[in-house]
């Protein structure tokens, strides 16, 4: 077990250093960084301040070694449109973007677990067929679409629910169910394979064998087997609603992290996009391989797994 | 379970829900969608009724031919600027098959290649690819789609080249993985006897054997990189304006949305929906057909 958590802590710190590598080489390679990290607008002068100040005449191996160690220092740079540092910005963010999350999740878990229950108790009834048709549609319908067509119903038409903005229980409604409404058609798929699993282990048959009634045998002996691996997906999909939620944020106006990195394109102040992009990748590296160690810790069969 | 595998399991999930609906029989209907939205890019000319990309101001507004004010010059209605709604998605359709399709391809090819290569020849070469795979599947497509479009600028060519910089990475943890199995298999072992060169065993006895998955592989991710792309346009940093992409469509026909002109909304969104769920449907009945092995991916 010892062996298997030091492989993922090197392999995730392996990620975390090629993560910083992309980014460097991508912003260096694909075109003039000084470009990009300088204010749209600003003069030639200022053009080669910026460069002298990064150093861009010197070797790739020592800017990247100054950009590394802004990094671990926690410097990200400055913003250009809001003039403070973004780390500062980024984290006045994350606590909307976590809210969102927590409400999407929650309204995928609502909606994903109790009809995976149902679909795979009643296999290819009309409940399961009903599904299959959710989660193909859930899959199939870009999130911000159902955002613009439950503004345009909700908001617009019936006038129930604010269209954009934050502040209120209300103005969470929306966006919770256009972030989690994919999530939910794959937790459904997943709790249902999941239980349709257990209902078939030597433990279940044994608990009817015993005369436990039918209620009993699912939601006492099943449910909780059924619901580890749907769990430790939902602590993932977490981290990863946080960092896919920029297209929802951008079309209700909610002030997370995603709609950070939509202003951060839209004023072309490229440090914004630039943090975002390596604090969202990192905080998805670091979650999974948490994840994975709870997960070896709780299940021991894992160690074994490659 | 590494950190890749934890970012894609999301996404394979929901691949894995799409393909459980039951795809018995020749899947006629996605075709026809597909087949249909083809047709409509290329003889976009010879059908659309007006120039996509020119509007008149005194027509704005416009609703669809059945709805009251409507009129059948412009059937599906007009947009903020009065450029017709019907042509410009028929126009919308050519760059959003363009930019997907070639994307898949390209992203297809650059992680086929790069997956055999780490799956058959191992060692440095396999822990470099795998190790920058594991890194790019862990950020999110669309966050990573978003930084290399600030980073190089939107235009339709450089949308192509992002999107295949995100996706290659899905074909080649798949077919790596193949690789890794068939390298093991008798005819391969017996090729090496037979004194066949690394180069010519990769091309000759492994690659038409993964070609089946890759292909499965690139009808499952289209209508997951036609989202990507129309995100990014509805987001402003996908195929520039003033052409006609449907994500484009969206993000302007949230201007008229709060007066209620729903067909802005509504119809390029359907569009989008119709194209997925076909590639969805077809990539689902084509793994069957063709790939056996990938049902439990």
């Amino acid at each position: 077990m010892k062996r298997y958590i030091a492989r993922r802590i090197l392999y995730s710190m392996i990620s975390l250093f090629l993560l910083s590598v992309t980014i460097f080489l991508f912003v260096r390679v694909t075109g003039d960084p000084a470009v990009l990290l300088v204010e749209p607008g600003a003069s030639q002068a200022d053009l080669t301040e910026v460069r002298k100040q990064l150093g861009l005449d010197r070797s790739l191996w020592v800017q990247y070694l100054s950009f590394a160690g802004d990094l671990l220092r926690g410097d990200f740079g400055k913003s250009f449109y809001y003039r403070s540092p973004v780390l500062e910005i980024y984290m006045d963010r994350l606590p909307y973007s976590l809210m969102l999350a927590g409400a999407a999740m929650f309204f995928s878990l609502l909606l994903g677990i109790p009809s995976g229950i149902i679909a795979a108790v009643r296999v290819n009834g009309w409940w399961d067929s009903g599904g299959k048709m959710f989660a193909l549609l859930g899959l199939s319908m870009p999130s911000f679409w159902v955002g613009l067509l439950m503004i345009l119903f909700f908001s617009v038409y019936l006038g129930w629910l604010p269209s954009s903005g934050s502040g209120t229980v209300l103005h969470m409604v929306m966006p919770a169910i256009a972030l989690g409404w994919f999530f939910a058609a794959a937790h459904m798929r997943l709790t249902r394979s999941s239980m349709l699993e257990v209902l078939g282990s030597e433990y279940v048959k044994l608990a009817r064998l015993k005369g436990l009634s039918e209620a009993l045998v699912i939601g006492k002996h099943a449910f909780k087997n059924a619901l580890i691996p749907v769990l430790t997906l939902a602590g993932i999909n977490l981290v990863i609603m946080v960092n896919v939620a920029v297209v929802v944020e951008t079309v209700f106006a909610w002030p997370g992290v995603g709609r950070l990195l939509f202003e951060g394109i839209s004023f072309r102040d490229f440090p914004i996009v630039q943090a975002t992009v390596i604090l969202g990748g990192a905080m998805i590296i670091v979650v999974s391989l948490i994840v994975d160690i709870l997960y070896a810790v709780i299940d021991p069969r894992i160690r074994y797994d490659r | 379970m590494t950190t890749s595998q934890a970012a894609a399991l999301t996404l394979r999930r929901g691949l894995a829900s799409v393909r459980s609906v039951r795809t018995e029989g020749f899947p006629l209907i996605p075709i026809c969608i597909i087949v249909g939205f083809a047709l409509l890019a290329i003889f976009a000319d010879a059908i659309a009724p007006y120039d996509p990309q020119i509007g008149v101001l005194g027509d704005r507004f416009r609703p669809p031919a059945w709805q009251t004010g409507g009129s059948m010059a412009h059937s599906l209605g007009t947009d903020h600027l009065g450029r017709d709604v019907f042509s410009r998605l028929i126009f919308g359709a050519r760059v959003s098959l363009v930019v997907s399709f070639t994307a898949v391809i390209v992203a297809g090819f650059l992680g086929t290649t790069l997956g055999i290569l780490a799956g058959y020849l191992g060692g440095w070469v396999d822990q470099v690819i795998m190790r920058i795979t594991d890194t790019w599947l862990a950020l999110p497509a669309l966050t990573f789609a978003i930084f290399l479009a600030a980073v190089v600028g939107p235009s339709a060519t450089n949308i192509v080249i992002i999107l295949a910089a995100v996706f290659w990475t899905r074909y080649a943890r798949v077919i790596r993985g193949e690789v890794l199995s068939l390298r093991e298999r008798d005819f391969v072992r017996l090729a090496i006897v037979a004194g066949c060169s690394k180069r010519t065993i990769m091309r000759r006895h492994i690659l038409p054997n993964v070609l089946n998955s890759a292909i499965v592989l690139g009808t499952l991710y289209l209508g997951v990189v036609i989202v990507t792309e129309a995100t990014l346009s509805y987001l402003g940093v996908g195929v520039p304006p003033p052409q006609p992409a449907w994500g484009l469509m969206l993000a302007d026909g949230k201007k008229g949305m709060m007066a209620g002109y729903w067909w802005l909304t509504v119809l390029p969104g359907l569009c989008i929906m119709l194209m997925v769920l076909a590639a969805n449907l077809l990539g689902d009945w084509l793994r069957v057909k063709l790939d056996p092995q990938l049902r439990q991916l």
